[in-house]
């Protein structure tokens, strides 16, 4: 990596290598290509929102490895449950 | 004891399995172990001219399978290491010539006459390639620093893992640590993050090895020079030596190394 490239903040070549095989292993891995991730991701906020509320745009799904591993993790946030009033005397 | 069988593969070609497999096998053959190649890479051998035995072929692999010569007969010994043997492959024959089953005969046979017995995969993950794995013991994966080198090596891995013939062990082959100081090659730490696997060594890019190829004598002959010395290593370590992985740093400045003698770095 030149002088300047590191002047000028450009990212090390190695670190951009590293980055995208992350990414590569993770669906050649999975055999999950991004877009069916996104259908997996809209079929379970169907699925749970018939039973809870939930926030479905902060829905989070991701691929995450553990060694050789991995491991699907979905982070879904809650509404609050909007509680019906209670009348007091 | 009998042999311990071990395939070299990589996914990928042009990696350096075929350099790794005879340079392994000079490295062993020298430390008194009693070795035999066999170049599973039907069709496109390559073997038999790293190790500078080309002009020696009489009969290969396939004339043992269909059974017009025995096996001794494949056998040629190495001319400088009277314990290092190659069974070629043969060249104008095709990958269905053999079957997984022919090989784990053959790897039977030679168990009993030898402590190791290396076979040299093809590259990709077809038939010869699952012929290559199919009496292995062991598999070592060879790869190179790079993208595609990587994404091939993790695609192997994980079809050894699937045929149960995992844990696969790692060579990193071809590494400059120039280009890994500066941050513009992956480092080994990069690459074992990457893969999950066990490293069994690391060879540097060295321009020896061109050399030792033209001659047709491996640079594992030459335990002075750094690639040599790397596949002597890993040897070592399949033997069961624990043995520290080479200082890639070790070809740095002079006044890195003046540091490095006086406990400054």
């Amino acid at each position: 990596m030149g002088f300047f490239d590191r002047i000028f903040g450009k990212k090390a070549s190695a670190d951009s290598a590293k980055e995208r095989l992350q990414l590569v292993l993770i669906h050649d891995r999975t055999d999950l290509t991004p877009a069916e991730l996104d259908s997996l991701r809209d079929d379970l906020i169907a699925t749970i929102s018939r039973h809870v509320a939930i926030d479905a745009k902060a829905v989070q799904i991701d691929v995450e490895h553990d060694g050789r591993s991995q491991r699907l993790v979905a982070d879904i946030p809650l509404k609050a449950a909007r509680r019906k009033s209670r009348k007091t005397k | 004891m009998p042999a311990k069988v071990i395939t070299l593969t990589s996914g990928k070609g042009g990696v350096g399995k075929t350099t790794a497999t005879a340079n392994l096998a000079v490295a062993l053959a020298a430390e008194k172990s009693k070795v035999v190649c066999i170049d599973g890479d039907i069709g496109l051998r390559n073997l038999d001219v790293i190790l500078g035995l080309e002009n020696r072929i009489v009969y290969d692999l396939v004339d043992v399978v269909e059974g017009r010569c025995r096996l001794k007969q494949a056998m040629i010994r190495d001319k400088k290491l009277p314990d290092l043997y190659l069974i070629p492959a043969a060249q104008t024959r095709d990958k269905n010539a053999v079957s997984a089953s022919d090989m784990i005969r053959v790897a039977k046979e030679l168990r009993s006459d030898f402590d190791f017995v290396l076979i040299d995969s093809p590259a990709g993950i077809e038939r010869g390639f699952r012929n290559a794995i199919a009496a292995a013991d062991r598999v070592l994966v060879v790869t190179n620093p790079e993208v595609s080198a990587v994404r091939d090596a993790d695609r192997v891995i994980g079809i050894l893992e699937s045929e149960e013939k995992g844990p696969a062990s790692l060579i990193l082959n071809r590494l400059n640590p120039t280009l890994v100081k500066s941050k513009d090659m992956l480092s080994p730490e990069d690459v074992l993050d990457l893969l999950a696997v066990e490293l069994i060594g690391i060879v540097p890019e060295d321009e020896n090895v061109v050399i030792a190829s033209n001659r047709g004598a491996p640079v594992a002959y030459d335990a002075k020079s750094r690639a040599g010395q790397a596949f002597r290593n890993i040897a070592k370590r399949l033997k069961g030596e624990t043995v520290p992985f080479l200082d890639l740093d070790a070809q740095g400045s002079l006044w890195d190394r003046i540091q490095r003698l006086a406990g400054r770095k």
